[in-house]
């Protein structure tokens, strides 16, 4: 072999062997995790059990639709730290119109019981005027979403703490809902069962609502536009795209996904207080770096973000089992931000 | 001029802050021919274009296209009415597929609101093969190399069926073989009655495809002339304009012995593949070559801010690694960056800031607090040293003018006592007459021994200023020339040497 092909060849190999560590580091969270989840499963058969699948699969789509809504946000290069606020604002919402008739301090005693599609409309409109607010300060100021949510996250708390306090209720826990309510969301009798474990009716509905969010990112303008905007702005502008109505869409949609969350946390956890939804917007964020949604802007897949919220609460399900202090699980979370946002980086940034 | 005129500005103007960048320009683009814009950086051609696509508002003037009078407030307008443009920055949504970015803003839909990948499939392939473009329209954008980039920007701005296309710089990162091919599509859409606006500095390009030339020099018009009746000597006259004499001040530097000795650097990650040269003592080199060719990449590599991959520099005889702007500061080296506003001035920041903020150490009393006097004396000196032009060191830099601007910044680095001064387009965005002070700075610290490297895009600065100019061309330095004996065309024979 003369000098220069040997040369090559060592090239070759240098390539290859770095690509096989790129495609490593790149996926690595998601090894790290599967490799948990096998170690747990092995040590803990108990972990394979249907009620331990149906508890994760049910939490994974209890997660999902705030995920799905922000995503979108972060696709713009923004984020939405408002989403567990609004969250915790529709569930109480949606509770408070859909309690039993014979519940002892009815919120609102002279409603009755709302039809469900009703209030699902109501509730999913306020989270999508909420989502329109943040998305008019964002496009109209060009104010960082991060400023304009975390305002609105503010904002949102007050206007919870004082509807918890209106009608009958007294600022108490909303509870007692209506059974048709429940059965809706939860399942009774299931649709689905596994195993003998019946399988919550919220999961279907996760299922459908995952379907819509993958239509529309990758077949409609609005979809393309939402990818052409987060990869460069100024490209969609010049070709003509509404900047301005895309990014409140685009906000609004993620608000309207809040507003169903909302109406299915308040029936799973059936007694909703001013702090329901707290913090989920942080669950989301993760799951969606973690799912490859990147805050370079333009890059995200819908399985992306559905792996990153399963992954996520597989880590929650899966480490209690083999003994793990609960009080580690937020500094894991950390970690596991940081982490996934530095792969993320490493993979678009310019080496000088 | 036979027919009616397709594209017609006349007289527009445009001022920013402290510079006329446009002073009653005229163009007319006939339907079927190609209009060659020509004129030095700085000239005025961008800008004239902006305010063609509604970037920029014209302060006076008229546009009409057609017989009509238009004004557009967006590009998205101005494609509506059939006027594209092929930038010369690529803008385009990377993360995306070529259809996606060649659709962008008009996908075809089918129920109002459903994007038809089939349709949008069909359509590019057609343009695609019109165009013969063999470029896989379901292929990444940041997949592909810049040639097909450009190849699909072009394509995307002849799908548009406008009447008149801007080609702004539209060769510059294209092959010989893809420069035939942009050729053959330019004659098709001449042939098809479009007007093309064609703008570069590439003279053979200029005189073999064009058929009218409009030459613009510091914001004026010059001339417009069939392109039959130009020479390259004739277009580089009207381009250059004034006597060469009175651009510059006399040269009294005196190169003394090599100081600095620069073998074989290369960058790791850029692509500066081989640059070995030596400077002297009181010596300004000028580097010259088209954008690309590596230029900017030898002052960085040399300062520190890009990973080196090989070479050695030798100061004084003693091998140094500059590995850092921090270590290159600290080695005698300064640099004048090329992007001014990005990455030269803090722009909300005071003069005196502005001024002291690469020299700090130097105003530590007991290591701890910054001496706010010494801090004001050495800003004045450098206000009165440098002729800065400001009402006080408390006025927030991005107030002055673009040469005010620059001296700040020269005075910055002298602060720190350099030996080597690192310069990358020193005058750029700077109007003529403070340009003339900028290089009689130069040439003032080069009689005080320090050593000048000046990278620049314009030729006759070069020649005026330095005293040997080595032409970077692919990355590589592709000869050198004694600035008094040489001539621009010697430099751009060069530049075009490894292209």
């Amino acid at each position: 072999m003369s000098n220069e092909s040997k040369k090559l060849a060592e090239q070759a190999q240098g390539l290859t062997a770095r690509k096989v560590g790129d495609a490593l580091l790149n996926n690595a969270l998601i090894i790290i995790m599967l490799v948990v989840a096998a170690y747990v499963a092995i040590t803990q058969p108990s972990f394979l059990s249907p009620t331990s699948l149906v508890n994760l699969l049910s939490l994974t789509a209890a997660y999902l639709p705030v995920a799905l809504g922000i995503a979108g946000c972060i696709v713009l290069t923004g984020t939405d730290l408002s989403a567990g606020r609004a969250v915790g604002i529709t569930a109480c919402v949606a509770a408070s119109l859909l309690q039993s008739t014979t519940a002892a301090n009815k919120m609102w005693p002279n409603i009755g019981t709302l039809p469900i599609p009703l209030v699902i409309l109501i509730v999913v409109a306020i989270g999508a005027a909420i989502g329109a607010f943040n998305g008019f300060f964002v496009a109209k100021f060009k104010l960082h979403p991060f400023i304009v949510t975390l305002a609105t996250q503010l904002i949102l708390y007050t206007v919870l703490l004082l509807y918890v306090q209106m009608g009958n209720n007294g600022g108490m826990a909303i509870s007692a809902l209506d059974d048709g309510y429940r059965n809706f969301v939860v399942g009774n009798p299931p649709l689905l069962t596994f195993g003998s474990v019946k399988i919550p009716n919220y999961v279907i509905y996760a299922v459908i609502l995952t379907a819509v969010m993958w239509f529309i990112w990758n077949k409609t303008t609005f979809g393309k536009n939402m990818f052409a905007l987060g990869a460069n702005e100024e490209a969609a502008r010049v070709s003509g795209v509404n900047v301005f109505a895309t990014t409140i869409a685009v906000f609004a949609l993620a608000g309207a996904m809040y507003g169903w969350a909302g109406f299915v946390e308040s029936a799973r956890i059936a007694s909703n207080t001013a702090n329901t939804g707290v913090n989920y917007e942080l669950d989301a964020i993760a799951a969606c770096v973690i799912g490859g949604v990147s805050f370079v802007g333009g890059i995200g897949k819908i399985s992306g973000i559905v792996i990153g919220v399963l992954m996520l609460r597989l880590i929650f399900v899966a480490l209690p089992l083999v003994g793990m202090d609960q009080n580690l699980q937020y500094a894991l979370k950390g970690g596991i931000i940081l982490f996934a946002c530095a792969l993320d980086m490493r993979k678009y940034l310019v080496k000088k | 001029m036979d027919r009616p005129a397709l594209l017609e500005m006349r007289g527009i103007s445009k001022s920013f802050p402290g510079v006329k960048a446009l002073d009653s320009v005229n163009l007319t683009v006939r339907p079927g021919t190609v209009h060659a814009l020509m004129g030095e950086n700085g000239a005025g051609k961008s800008t004239l274009m902006k305010c063609l696509f509604g970037i920029y508002r014209r302060d006076e003037g008229t546009v009409t296209l057609d017989g009509r009078e238009v004004e557009f407030k967006s590009s998205k307008e101005a494609l509506e009415n059939g006027v594209a443009m092929v930038h010369q920055e690529l803008n385009q949504a990377l993360t995306r597929t070529v259809k996606d970015n060649l659709w962008l803003g008009r996908y075809p839909k089918v129920g109002g609101f459903i994007v038809s990948e089939r349709i949008m499939d069909k359509r590019t392939r057609e343009i695609f093969e019109e165009l013969e473009v063999t470029v896989d329209p379901n292929a990444i954008m940041s997949k592909l190399p810049v040639s097909q980039r450009q190849m699909v920007e072009i394509a995307k701005a002849v799908s548009y069926d406008a009447k008149v296309i801007v080609f702004d710089e539209p060769t510059s990162s294209l092959t010989e073989t893809e420069v035939e091919h942009l050729f053959r599509i330019i004659n098709m859409l001449r042939n098809k009655g479009c007007g093309i606006i064609y703008i570069s500095h590439k003279m053979e390009e200029i005189l073999r495809i064009s058929d009218d030339v409009t030459i613009m020099r510091d914001g004026q018009w010059v001339a417009t002339r069939p392109a039959k009746e130009l020479t390259m000597d004739e277009i580089i006259r009207l381009m250059v304009g004034r006597e060469l004499t009175n651009r510059f001040p006399p040269k009294t530097n005196q190169p003394g012995e090599v100081i600095l000795d620069v073998q074989h650097i290369a960058g790791r990650y850029t692509r500066l593949k081989d640059a070995t040269f030596q400077l002297r003592k009181g010596e300004i080199l000028g580097i010259a070559g088209l954008d690309g060719s590596g230029r900017t990449e030898v002052l960085e590599n040399l300062f520190g801010a890009m990973t080196r991959d090989g070479g050695t520099i030798t100061l004084h005889g003693k091998e140094i690694q500059n590995r850092s702007p921090k270590e290159a500061i600290k080695n005698g080296f300064a640099l004048l960056t090329e992007e001014r506003r990005a990455t030269g001035i803090f722009g909300i920041r005071d003069i005196k800031e502005n001024t002291v903020i690469s020299n700090l150490k130097g105003y530590l009393l007991g290591g701890v607090v910054l001496s706010d006097k010494k801090m004001r004396e050495d800003t004045d000196w450098s206000i009165q040293a440098m002729h800065i032009k400001t009402p006080s060191q408390r006025t927030q830099i991005r107030s002055l003018s673009g040469g005010n601007q620059q001296k700040v910044i020269i005075g910055r680095w002298l602060l720190t006592k350099p030996e080597i001064l690192l310069l990358d387009e020193p005058t750029r965005g700077i109007d003529v007459g403070a340009k003339y002070e900028i290089y009689q700075l130069i040439i003032d610290l080069a009689n005080e021994g320090k050593g000048v490297i000046m990278v620049s895009s314009e030729m006759p600065e070069l020649l005026g200023v330095c005293d040997r100019i080595i032409v970077m061309s692919g990355g590589q330095v592709a000869g050198e020339v004694d600035a008094a004996a040489t001539s621009q065309e010697a430099i751009l024979t060069l530049a075009a040497k490894y292209v």
